[in-house]
């Protein structure tokens, strides 16, 4: 396990380098002059030049990639082009929303899944088995944000017990408000997530239910809950587990979408207006933030599959050895 | 014994030759409606797309069947003329993502283990991007079109396309035809065409298709941010955005759009599962 940790961490690492490399490609190559966008229509050349020593894009591009490595290191992430304040510290202030908007959403999508999942693949071939079936594939198909809207038309604006949109200004200071806030969106996420979710834990728990040591546990006398107890869930859960881990980036990322379907003050908002501002320094500071955390969830999930599954760990034993 | 035996396989060449499956039929049904639809919006729809003379959110009725937007544009107009936005953007994707991907994962089947390794790493940090997030780079180089979100959901498909195009292609190349077909003095190029391409291709064509499906959930997201196709060209995510505020108003402008995105969607994840069932018996088993 130490190895296997010691040699995941490299990875990481290599990883991290790897996706800083493709980010500061990508915005730097990008046609457009980060240069204009501090400028008004009509600047002179010698303006021009001006500005684009300030940001430091007239040096040539290994040095630019030496100096920007030294930022990320140090986690300053520059400072805004638009508002010139620090990147750091707004991109902290949002992530107060977004992180916990992520986690209930991940954390109701699991508790819908697991037992619906679960029990389609129980009942997979009667009526209510392929109910289940027929509701998640309609879930998979649903854009999230219109799910959204149809949520916010019922809840908000018929019945008017939730709010459509908006965050409170004090943030977490009363967390009643904060979470009343959050509930259509984490309904919202958590509702179109658990749809592909429950696909993947009915096929977990198909294949388990079909397996010869499940049979076997049966005719040694286990009852049904306890054979799944001991060996059915325990083999389900290793291929959930990798599929959640992708599940939550995807979620921390795609909370974009429904920010705005609620006008939170999110990550995601945050970005839309960066975009529109061609604010490179914020752009770049998301970006590099959310990719870092995608990796790291990444990391999480297959060291704790490892961890739950002792196959994975003897292979790879073999493997180093 | 024998008897079951016959009539199992009479009704298996049966299902073969017309698909008997619920599931690829439904789809079929589904998916087809949208096709007809942008198919007719190619010849004719009822009202010019700019045309805005059928004053602000009319309610469905005569002339305008379904009623007019809040600018006084036709909606069923609208909607016909998303059906084809809707399938140009996953057609096109696809087009993009699977020539792409396709490229990307037989380099990566065929490379050495050190080049194979750092193509997969690559692959893992662009997967790690989502769609969203390459469209608005994509956007922020161009400018926001129809093209500009094909590309970019096209590049952030090809990733996934690339992955599971590798996977594929390192399994049929470990079997023993392959080297035998070596042995006998087949070039790679010829096993590439041969071998490889015909075996890979079920398992990748249903992946394309479910990536369709994606590809036009994508469009629509892109859209509705302000990052797709802009007018006249009409497009459902749009659509959604617009008809947000009169809800109330005019219903139709938020059911109606989402109800054809579902249709449409459902409907090529049913044929994708459908092929998949008629193609590989031992999942008709599981089911």
């Amino acid at each position: 396990m130490a190895v296997y940790l010691l040699r995941r961490t490299a990875f990481l690492v290599v990883s991290l380098f790897l996706a800083g490399v493709v980010l500061f490609l990508l915005l730097r190559l990008l046609p457009g002059d980060p240069a204009n966008s501090l400028l008004s229509v009509g600047a002179t050349p010698d303006q021009i030049a001006a500005a684009r020593h300030q940001i430091g894009t007239d040096r040539p591009l290994p040095e630019q990639f030496a100096s920007w490595l030294g930022q990320m290191a140090t986690l300053s992430l520059g400072t805004s082009f638009v508002s010139t304040l620090p990147v750091g510290p707004e991109i902290a202030a949002r992530l107060v929303v977004t992180v916990p908007l992520t986690l209930l959403a991940f954390l109701l999508a699991v508790v819908i899944a697991v037992p619906v999942g679960f029990v389609a693949a129980h009942r997979a071939g009667t009526w209510y088995g392929s109910l289940l079936s027929a509701l998640s594939q309609l879930g998979v198909a649903v854009p999230v944000f219109w799910v959204g809207m149809l949520l916010i038309t019922v809840f908000s604006i018929s019945l008017g017990v939730l709010p459509a949109g908006g965050f409170p200004t004090d943030d977490w200071a009363s967390p009643g408000d904060a979470l009343t806030s959050l509930a259509l969106p984490t309904v919202t996420i958590a509702l179109v997530m658990s749809a592909s979710l429950i696909r993947y834990v009915r096929s977990a728990g198909l294949d388990v239910l079909g397996s010869d040591y499940l049979r076997t546990s049966r005719a040694l006398g286990s009852s049904f809950t306890m054979a799944m107890w001991r060996h059915g869930l325990r083999n389900a859960i290793v291929p959930v587990v990798s599929i959640l881990g992708i599940e939550l980036a995807t979620t921390f990322l795609g909370a974009v979408v429904v920010e705005s379907v609620f006008a939170l003050p999110g990550l995601g908002s945050m970005l839309v207006k960066g975009f529109a501002q061609h604010d490179y320094p914020v752009i770049q500071g998301i970006l590099v933030v959310s990719t870092f955390a995608v990796l790291m969830i990444g990391f999480a999930a297959d060291v704790v599959q490892r961890l739950i599954d002792p196959r994975l760990r003897r292979s790879l034993a073999r493997d180093a050895g | 014994m024998s008897a079951v035996d016959a009539g199992m396989s009479a009704v298996e060449a049966d299902g073969r030759r017309v698909p008997r499956s619920v599931t690829l039929l439904t789809g079929c049904v589904l998916a087809g409606l949208i096709v007809a639809v942008a198919a007719v919006s190619l010849l004719w729809v009822p009202y010019a797309p700019e045309d805005t003379s059928g004053g602000r959110l009319t309610p469905p009725g005569l002339p305008h069947l379904l009623g007019t937007d809040k600018l006084g544009r036709d909606l069923l107009t609208q909607l016909m003329i998303g059906a084809r936005v809707a399938l140009e953007a996953g057609a096109g994707s696809v087009v993009i993502g699977g020539v792409v991907g396709l490229a990307g994962g037989l380099a990566a089947g065929f490379a050495t283990r050190w080049l194979d390794d750092t193509i997969s790493a690559f692959l893992d940090i662009l997967i790690a991007f989502p769609t969203v997030l390459v469209a608005m780079l994509v956007t922020a180089a161009r400018e926001a079109s129809l093209g500009s979100a094909i590309i970019a959901i096209g590049l952030a498909m090809s990733a996934i396309v690339a992955r599971l195009t590798r996977v594929l292609v390192k399994r049929v190349l470990a079997q023993d035809f392959i080297t035998a077909s070596r042995t006998s003095g087949t070039s790679w190029p010829r096993i590439v065409a041969e071998h490889v391409l015909p075996n890979i291709w079920p398992t990748l064509s249903v992946n394309l298709a479910l990536q369709f499906g994606l590809a036009v959930l994508a469009e629509a997201s892109l859209s509705y941010l302000g990052l797709g196709a802009p007018p006249p060209n009409a497009s459902w995510g749009r659509m959604l955005q617009e008809a947000q505020a009169s809800v109330f108003i005019a219903p139709l402008g938020v059911i109606a759009p989402g109800v054809l995105l579902v249709v449409l969607v459902i409907g090529v994840n049913l044929i994708a599962d459908g092929v998949r069932d008629v193609a590989d018996p031992t999942r008709r088993r599981a089911r």
